[in-house]
């Protein structure tokens, strides 16, 4: 199955595939169990978790509510500091921007460090048909990069891969020896990495925080090709999403608590970078320019209603798709997009528009366990429901609105109607132990077949593979009234 | 006490025997119990499919039947959930918030009114053999509910608790979730099936009707001899068990 047909649109196929991948599903089981222990063992070591969550919380809904102003003094600090900032609408200014700066300095080879940002927008198809070679040189971004694929999850993009797909992979992309030894194939790949950072003509990172006060960025990683790429090359050029900036410096020792913790289970990682333009004098190491571009790309959109503003207060941990009891069994490339899982399903369809990824709002049980992990305390399921109305009501606020469902919203109304009116519901529920007859047997309703699945598809869908219960005898108001009158 | 039992529409419909359970139950913890029939459901259906101006009606006319109440007890942490919601609804509504918010403080699912209201934990109940629980995800991060119905299972003569290794995962319901992905539910669904078998439980429990006809009808369809039991259920038993001491 070729990944890139995996789209939002396809979502309830691409989770029914997913399903039935049992490689894929035993390496989920390992990664969201052993993420979620080593996560729980991480914030045990904090004195004050909830403090600290409400802390960054506050934090970033201070820094939202102004940001225009703390965007500015970043952009400011950043350039008296000697970076050189560029202000981009959408991903396709982003990508336009890159190829000049690239073009104009006759860079064909570049370095990437992982960046989210950069996989929003689809930057390495854009800067390959512009006849440039872009590089990953996280080594889960490069394998997923050598196969072809697209990120499975936030923060380790290449879990959905097993050691020997890897193996396999590097055979047949860098011609090395078969071997099946995890020593050999990072030592394989640590040295056509480093011969890649030697001819880079310019790195392009990401950036996980941004800082108003001092116009510093920081980037965290455990791999030290965050390093390379952001220092070896004479350019460097850092994609921000506008809502990466926080007001102080001092405010890193929040986030750097929570974020390490949160996404895979450490106290911290084994690099922070924290760049504050360029060099200071020519003696000095580090590239000769440094260009931030900050981005907007759907974000501004999010930030004008109070519920979908704490979308932006995600800092891209991964601590829900671990959590989450969908991603756990599906996995990433199910929801046909660069964020998946519960974060995934609220930002996806305000950056793409509702119409679009309509599904995934729906690809959710609301059991909360997002919102309990989620380090910036995002009430997930508050949003998956706002996008739900959206849809259901057709009032997008993002492009297009979705078709509405005729027939379920025929379904509520009616339902709305008759259940406002006792005898009716009471009514109803007569009705339907007269007609559930046929299907009751030994007191439950089995399998459904094909007519009555055409004909009731959530019955189809329920009993295909769960027994029903059917409408009881007689129903506990009937039962309490019988009680009342022998008391009476 | 006075208390309005908010059975819900599940309950009503599909297993009266947990809405008697609960008037079984209240009356034993001293409580008087009414039940008005104008009550349908909570209209939590139309608002987690996102039909808000259904949900607003059936909503209001919530409120206007219960708000008159003292105390509101319900077998169902999701439906309890869900009055707490009622603010959400009601967010732009100066006049009906306030009236949503009032109520929602007096609504409570019936192991934490028992617990944390009422302060009783043993109900003269009497049940043989090994019991595990599973939280329903609304009562347990919507309303906090987790040390209540365990407190209470314990106290049930004869009952052997078993905690299960993931007692606190998402059971694959979601409401119309289960039918609109019912692969994913079902996937979801299994992890607990699993932990469940593996425990040797003559009865799971959980304090949602919903959750345990995910639940059961998983282990009915299996052949399974576990019995999918509601709380109030569990706590209404009588059965003969030999005391050990």
């Amino acid at each position: 199955m070729d990944l890139q047909t995996q789209t939002t649109e396809t979502f309830d196929e691409n989770a029914r595939r997913a399903l039935v991948d049992p490689q894929l599903r035993s390496a989920l089981r390992k990664l969201t169990v052993t993420f979620g222990e080593r996560r729980a063992q991480a914030i045990g070591s904090v004195d004050d978790w909830e403090g600290l969550r409400e802390r960054a919380r506050a934090i970033k809904d201070e820094t939202l509510s102004h940001l225009d102003k703390y965007l500015a003094d970043f952009a400011d600090k950043a350039e008296r500091a000697g970076a050189q900032i560029h202000w981009a609408d959408d991903g396709k200014d982003v990508c336009e921007l890159i190829i000049r700066l690239l073009q104009e300095r006759n860079a064909k080879q570049v370095v990437k460090s992982k960046s989210m940002a950069t996989e929003e927008i689809h930057l390495n198809a854009a800067l390959e048909a512009a006849g440039i070679t872009p590089v990953e040189t996280d080594l889960g971004e490069w394998i997923i990069q050598l196969a072809h694929e697209t990120p499975s999850h936030i923060v380790v993009p290449a879990i959905h891969k097993s050691k020997k797909q890897i193996a396999d992979l590097f055979v047949e992309k860098l011609g090395i020896e078969p071997t099946d030894d995890v020593d050999r194939l990072t030592s394989a790949a640590r040295r056509i990495l480093r011969q890649r950072f030697a001819e880079a003509d310019a790195g392009i990172s990401g950036v996980n925080f941004g800082v108003a006060e001092t116009g510093s960025i920081l980037i965290l990683e455990n791999e030290g090709n965050i390093r390379l790429t952001t220092g070896l090359p004479k350019i460097h050029i850092a994609l921000m999403g506008i809502e990466k900036v926080i007001p102080r410096f001092a405010d890193l020792d929040v986030f750097l608590k929570l974020l390490p913790r949160s996404g895979t289970g450490q106290r911290l990682t084994a690099y922070q970078s924290i760049i504050t333009g360029t060099k200071k004098s020519p003696g000095d190491e580090g590239p000769e320019e440094v260009h931030i571009i900050l981005m907007d790309n759907g974000r501004s959109r999010m930030l004008a209603h109070p519920v979908t503003r704490q979308s932006l207060a995600c800092i891209r941990c991964g601590a829900c798709l671990n959590a989450c009891p969908v991603y756990q069994q599906i996995g990433g490339h199910a929801y046909g997009s660069v964020y998946p899982g519960p974060i995934g399903a609220v930002i996806t369809p305000q950056l793409i528009g509702i119409k679009k990824a309509a599904q995934l709002p729906y690809a959710s049980s609301l059991c909360g366990a997002c919102r309990e992990v989620c380090p910036v305390k995002i009430d997930i399921p508050e949003l998956l429901l706002h996008l739900r109305a959206q849809i259901a009501e057709g009032t997008a606020i993002t492009t297009e609105a979705p078709p509405r469902k005729a027939l379920e919203s025929f379904a509520f109304r009616m339902y709305a109607f008759a259940w406002s009116r006792p005898w009716l519901y009471e009514l109803g529920g007569r009705v339907l132990r007269v007609l559930q007859r046929p299907a009751v047997r030994d007191g439950r309703i089995g399998k459904a077949g094909k007519l009555m699945s055409k004909l009731m598809p959530p019955l189809g869908a329920w009993t295909a593979w769960r027994d029903a219960r059917p409408l009881a005898p007689r129903s506990f108001r009937e039962m309490w009234r019988a009680d009342n009158q022998q008391r009476g | 006490m006075r208390v309005s039992l908010f059975v819900t529409c599940l309950v009503d419909q599909l297993w009266p025997t947990i809405g008697s359970a609960t008037v079984e139950v209240l009356r034993r913890a001293g409580c008087e119990v009414v039940f008005d029939e104008r009550q349908t459901c909570c209209g939590q259906p139309a608002f987690n499919t996102g039909y808000r101006a259904e949900a607003r009606l059936l909503a209001r006319r919530f409120i206007e039947i219960f708000e008159g109440s003292d105390a509101v007890v319900s077998p169902s942490g999701s439906c309890t959930a869900m009055v707490h919601h009622f603010r959400d609804l009601f967010a732009d509504d100066d006049e009906w918030r306030p009236r949503a918010q009032a109520l929602a403080s007096r609504t409570h699912e019936l192991g934490s009114f028992l617990v944390n209201v009422l302060g009783v934990d043993d109900l003269g109940a009497s049940f043989s053999g090994r019991v595990g629980w599973h939280d329903a995800c609304h009562g347990l991060r919507d309303l906090n509910v987790h040390r209540e119905p365990r407190r209470l299972i314990q106290k049930v003569r004869g009952v052997e608790f078993v905690e299960l290794a993931n007692a606190d995962a998402c059971c694959g319901f979601g409401g119309t979730f289960s039918v609109k992905y019912p692969e994913i539910s079902v996937a979801i669904l299994d992890n607990k099936i699993d932990a469940i078998e593996k425990a040797g439980v003559r009865a799971i429990v959980s304090s949602d009707a919903s959750c345990l006809m995910q639940i059961g009808g998983r282990l009915s369809r299996n052949g399974s001899t576990v019995k999918p039991m509601h709380l109030a259920e569990l706590l209404a038993a009588r059965e003969d068990v030999q005391q050990t001491v």
